[in-house]
Order: C-alpha cells, then sequence, then structure tokens
C-alpha cells in the first residue's frame, strides 16, 4: 500500500488547438515513460494502443456542501480500473473536449479518496491556437478557464500569426493566468520534458519550477522572442490587471498580492473564510507565506474551495521573507482581497 | 478453528465465489483462475472490470476493458455473450432464466433469457445494474437517482430520484426495497410500493460492498471501521433505525462483507487483508484469516456456508474452512 502514486497530466484545449498532434507525440517518442491515455473519443488518434480508454464526460455535483465541488465520474471509474492493473504504465494523461470545464477534472484527483490514494495530479496543460485565441476568447467562457486553469500553456501555431498579433496574444494569455509557463510552438513542438512531469500540485515542488512567480514587481523585461525562443519569457504587464491586453477585457483577471510576515492567527482563519466565500469564482490560487517565528516556508495551492497547504522548506538566509499570493479568477474583489489579506500580517 | 487454503495469484481480484462448487477467483488482468484439483487458469478478457456468478451457479458472467461480456462455465469454457467494441463493459448483473444485463457508457443491454438483447440508453453513465429477485425487472444506479426498466416488456421505465451519484445499486431479496451505494459515503433506498427514502449515512469512505442475509432481513455494507448492518425486519426498513455495527476496529477500514448463505453470520473483509465472522443474534466474533498483503475485495460462502472464498487487491486470495 506504499506504491507511488501515479502522476495524471490533463490536456485541454480547444478543437483544432493541436491536441491531438501532441497525444500522438506524447504516445509515440522515445520519452521514457509508458501513458495510459484517457480520451472522450477514439476519434483521430491513429494508434492502437489498448492503454488509450474512451470514457463518457460524466459531471458529478458533490452533496457535501461545497457549492462548486464537482468531479468526473467517468474518470473516478476508470483511473480505478486503469489502477487495478498497474504496472503497464508510469503516468495517466487526461485528454479533454474542446469545451470542456477543467475544474471537475482537477477536483477529481482532491475530491475522490480512492483517486487521490493512487494517483497526483502532476500540471493542467492548454493547448492554445495563436490564430483563433482572439475570437475564442470572445465567444468562450471555456477557452478563458483552460488558460486560467493551466499551469502550462502552449501557444501553438504561432507561424499562422504575425509577431504583433503574437505578442498580443501571449499578453491576453498572461493577464488571465500570470503563473502558468507559455511555450511558444508550431505543429504541437513543444519540448516534452516542459509539459510531462511537472509537479505542478506538489506542495513541494509547487512554484519553485515557476522562478518568476509573482515577481511582477522585479522585471520589466520585454523583448520579443521568435517562436522557436524557448526561454521563460514572461512579459510580466499582468500586474495591472485590467485592460493591458487589446483581445481579452473581461471575465478571468488574476490578482497578486504581497505582503510582510504573516500572524498564523489571523492568516489561516481568513484564508478559509475566502475560499468559502469567493471559492466559486477562485480558480486557481497560488501563494508562498512567510509565518511568523516560522523557519520554514508555507506554501499553499487551490482549486475553487478545494485548499491545500503545509511547510515545503526552511527560508534561505538571502531570501527575503515575505508571503505572496495570487488568485486567479473571476469577478474577485482586489481592493477587499488586497486589504483583508494585509489585515493578517504579523504586528 | 478456521483453516485457510491460500491461493496466490498475482493481480487484484475483482470476484472471488463457487460455480458447482469449485472456487473461482476473478483477476482485473482478465484471467481467471479455479482450484479444480489444482490450479486452473482461463483468459477470459484483455482486462476483466466486474463479474459476477450466474443465479443457478453453473457460470460466471464478466465485463472486461475490450469490450466483451462472457460467460465461462464451472470447467473454465469461456464462451462470448456479447462484444460492444472498444467500451469497458463496467457492470455486469446475472438474472432469472441466464438473462445478462451490463452496462457500458450511458447504455444498459440486458439480454433475455431467449437470446434477445435490448438496449436502453440513459442520458447519464450507467453506474450499476441489477436484477430484481421476481420477474424481469432491472434496476440502473445513475447520477440523480435509479431507473427500473421491465426488459422484455414495452413501457415506461419508473425513475426514483435522488440528488447526487448513484454507484451500485441492490434489490432486497423480497423485491420490496431498492438500495444505491454513492459516491457521496452513503447508502440511500426507496421502498418499491410508496417511494419512500431511506437516508443511510455516516461512513467515513465509499461504500463499495453491500450484502444481504439470506433471508433479506439484513443489510450489510463495508465503508466503515466495522460492518453497518441496516435493519429490514420491518415494512419500513431502516427508517428511523440505527443500524449494528459488527467487527469494528480501531485502525482499518471494512472493504468487503458478505452474508452466510443460510444463517445471519457476516464474514468481514478488512483493509488490511484480515477476515472476521460475526453473528448478528450476539454479535460474538472469530478470527478466520490474519492480516495479509491487500485490501479484501471479494468475498463469497460456497451453499452449505462451510467455506468462504476470498479474494484481495494484492492477489493473495484463498479459501477459508470454517470447521477446519
Amino acid at each position: 500500500m506504499t506504491q507511488a502514486q501515479i502522476p495524471v497530466t490533463v490536456l485541454t484545449g480547444y478543437l483544432g488547438s493541436g491536441k491531438t498532434t501532441l497525444l500522438n507525440r506524447i504516445l509515440t517518442e522515445d520519452h521514457g515513460k509508458r501513458y495510459a491515455v484517457i480520451v472522450n473519443e477514439f476519434g483521430e488518434i491513429g494508434i492502437d494502443n489498448d492503454l488509450i480508454v474512451e470514457s463518457d464526460e460524466e459531471i458529478y455535483e458533490m452533496n457535501n456542501g461545497c457549492i462548486c465541488c464537482t468531479v468526473r465520474g467517468d474518470l473516478i471509474r476508470t483511473v480505478e480500473g486503469l489502477m487495478r492493473r498497474p504496472g503497464r504504465f508510469d503516468a495517466i494523461l487526461v485528454e479533454t473536449t474542446g469545451l470542456a470545464d477543467p475544474a471537475p477534472v482537477a477536483q477529481t484527483f482532491f475530491m475522490d479518496d480512492d483517486v487521490r490514494a493512487k494517483t497526483k495530479l502532476d500540471a493542467v496543460v492548454a493547448l492554445v491556437d495563436a490564430k483563433h485565441l482572439p475570437l475564442r476568447l470572445k465567444d468562450s467562457k471555456e477557452a478563458e478557464d483552460q488558460i486560467a486553469f493551466a499551469d502550462v500553456v502552449i501557444l501553438n501555431k504561432t507561424d499562422l500569426v504575425s509577431e504583433d498579433e503574437l505578442r498580443d496574444v501571449e499578453a491576453a494569455v498572461r493577464a488571465i493566468n500570470p503563473t502558468a509557463r507559455i511555450h511558444k510552438t508550431q505543429r504541437s513542438a513543444v519540448d516534452l520534458k516542459e509539459v510531462l512531469d511537472r509537479g505542478a500540485f506538489d506542495l513541494s515542488r509547487v512554484l519553485e519550477s515557476d522562478p518568476h512567480f509573482l515577481d511582477a514587481d522585479e522585471h520589466d523585461h520585454d523583448h520579443v522572442c521568435g517562436p522557436d525562443c524557448d526561454h521563460d519569457h514572461h512579459h510580466h504587464d499582468h500586474h495591472h490587471h485590467h485592460g493591458v491586453s487589446p483581445i481579452h477585457n473581461v471575465g478571468v483577471t488574476s490578482i497578486s498580492l504581497r505582503a510582510s510576515e504573516m500572524d498564523p492567527k489571523k492568516f489561516f482563519p481568513w484564508l478559509e473564510k475566502t475560499t468559502q466565500m469567493d471559492g466559486p469564482n477562485i480558480l486557481r490560487l497560488k501563494g508562498i507565506i512567510a509565518i511568523k517565528d516560522d523557519p520554514d516556508r508555507y506554501v499553499v495551492q487551490g482549486v475553487h474551495m478545494i485548499l491545500e497547504g503545509d511547510h515545503q522548506r526552511p527560508w534561505k538566509d538571502d531570501e527575503k521573507r515575505e508571503s505572496r499570493l495570487v488568485f486567479i479568477g473571476r469577478e474577485l474583489d482586489a481592493e477587499r482581497l488586497k486589504r483583508t489579506f494585509e489585515a493578517c500580517q504579523a504586528a | 478453528m478456521p483453516t485457510v487454503a491460500p491461493i496466490d495469484l498475482d493481480g487484484h481480484c475483482i470476484t472471488a465465489c463457487w460455480l458447482d462448487g469449485v472456487p473461482f477467483f476473478a483477476l482485473a488482468d482478465g484471467t481467471v483462475h479455479r482450484l479444480d484439483h489444482g490450479q486452473q487458469t482461463t483468459e477470459a478478457h484483455d482486462g476483466l472490470l466486474c463479474a459476477v456468478p450466474a443465479l443457478d451457479g453453473k457460470a460466471l458472467v464478466t465485463g472486461g476493458e475490450d469490450g466483451r461480456v462472457c460467460s465461462i462455465a464451472a470447467d473454465g469454457t469461456v464462451t462470448e455473450v456479447a462484444n460492444i467494441g472498444r467500451k469497458w463493459v463496467n457492470t455486469v448483473a446475472a438474472g432469472p432464466r441466464g438473462a445478462i444485463a451490463f452496462g457500458a457508457g450511458r447504455v444498459a443491454h440486458v439480454r433475455l433469457p431467449d437470446g434477445t438483447v435490448n438496449d436502453f440508453q440513459h442520458q447519464r453513465s450507467v453506474e450499476g445494474i441489477a436484477f430484481a429477485p421476481k420477474g424481469l425487472r432491472i434496476a440502473v444506479a445513475r447520477y440523480n437517482g435509479a431507473t427500473l426498466h421491465f426488459p422484455a416488456a414495452a413501457g415506461k421505465p419508473v425513475e426514483l430520484e435522488w440528488a447526487g451519484a448513484h454507484t451500485m445499486v441492490t434489490f432486497s431479496p423480497d423485491g420490496n426495497f431498492l438500495v444505491t451505494a454513492m459516491q457521496e459515503n452513503a447508502l440511500h433506498g426507496w421502498k418499491l410500493s410508496d417511494g419512500k427514502h431511506m437516508r443511510m449515512a455516516g461512513y467515513p469512505a465509499k461504500v463499495k460492498s453491500l450484502s444481504w442475509s439470506n433471508k433479506g432481513r439484513w443489510l450489510a455494507s463495508s465503508g466503515a471501521p466495522a460492518a453497518i448492518v441496516w435493519p429490514f425486519l420491518t415494512k419500513d426498513g431502516p427508517i428511523g433505525k440505527a443500524p449494528l455495527e459488527l467487527g469494528t476496529r480501531g485502525d482499518t477500514l471494512v472493504t468487503s462483507v458478505a452474508f452466510h448463505t443460510t444463517d445471519e453470520i457476516l464474514a468481514i473483509g478488512y483493509a488490511d487483508g484480515m477476515i472476521m465472522a460475526a453473528r448478528v443474534a450476539d454479535q460474538k466474533e472469530i478470527l478466520l484469516r490474519r492480516p495479509g498483503k491487500g485490501a479484501i475485495t471479494s468475498m463469497t460462502w460456497d451453499g452449505e456456508g462451510r467455506r468462504l472464498a476470498f479474494g484481495s487487491e494484492a492477489g493473495d486470495c484463498g479459501v477459508i474452512d470454517v470447521a477446519g
């Protein structure tokens, strides 16, 4: 029963964003790992592999008082089935339909005890079609949600847009989600290392993989990257929150908070209350918190009302002991969150 | 003293049961093992998801990841009953006169005794299927309730509604009650004559095993540190009554329950592989098996109630002779 938890990668993206191409690469390229893949339809995957499982999207609302708690019943069943025959695969990939809401998929891996005992969510990866994103953002909430939820955004088909258009699209993605890693690609040609085994929900690794997390105030570089530019290029214009992007001006916003050391007697009740109250509007939250008189960094991450937090590692001598928290969501009251967060600071 | 004859298999046991007095063990990898003058093995599926014995005890009905439904005879012969292609057959049920029902995706398929197959399309996934004890009637567990069909007759299905995800379903042996297990760590019941609801909640874990006592006076369930046994002694079932707790342990959960064939004695299997038997009347317990390698997943008494076949998640299965 000490069996290691199998990592699960969730792949989201609209029809035509390049999901199938990426999936086929993951299934055929030699990256040393065997994947079981849960798809909505066998459809275009031209690979015959008995580890590809079709499952009908089945959203279950949980009657547990958590008003935004939904899980994917089909995933519970399929993951349980797969896990009864371990040893055939090293990891699981869940492909969602273009219109799928990523929240129930992610919540399944936190809410269901059996699934949680045997698997762990590794990362949510969103494929975005650079050419069609502006239109998608105008006509669908799902496209926005998928980006907001992602740990990794693959901005695909960059060869179909001009440099200016690409810059706007990237700014739009950043405006929705300042913490995701963005990779610009053509034909889904992203290095698979950047997609698989990310540990994005692993509290011991959360945010470590993103050196730019919340560094909004410290950087302001704005160089133009080519499509094969593979370094981290966050444009860091997201801390304006509003109107940063000509193609994205409604819906999901992110709120980055920063303060000094926290009083645990104030901070934890505040976080609990905030996620209870604003949970339906919070898509993701991530933070590193400095607790007064605590030598360890405290890390938190959440999906809607589900919250996970733990001591991560001691603060290093050269690290500034400060608390940073990012909310990504809809209709969040930035002023209230900032004021109440800051009120939790230790005297 | 009870004695245990172990059989060490390589994989998760889905169902341990008896066919014609021979113990059968169906594993998730699709192999079906039996102890009939030594260990015999049959390959039934590429990935087996569910298996139940036929009502006459002469065959094991199985559903697989390969989209096939098979019937395995006591001598190990495999007969394909249905093949629906590349969809997982998640649940099977065996009914009167050889009828078989199975669920894949959102369709409940019923193969009638005369061989005709009727399909019942649902709005949501078919999570569990059960046959009523009398007449050709099935119940389908689904999101927000259960649906009753009469597969041999045309007619409107009966919808039983209760919010939440229902994952297993069973009829009481007298056919008066329908009980489902839910995603939300609870059971739900309907008294079929008037649709009255029964809420059976408070489990710390999901209920994955249900067993009726031979006369249907008790319904035992897993999902707690004790076997939770609900009284169905009166016409209102457990409404307003507290359940019995049998075989309580402080440190581990009950994962499988199986009532004895003739007496009100319950076999209780735990997450650590231990098995106990407890008598309803005086709650007296005896140890049948010490902890093993994995959680007990399935147990069935033989026809006389002298031997208990059991299977585990880790494949350490066996037969317990209670009389020794």
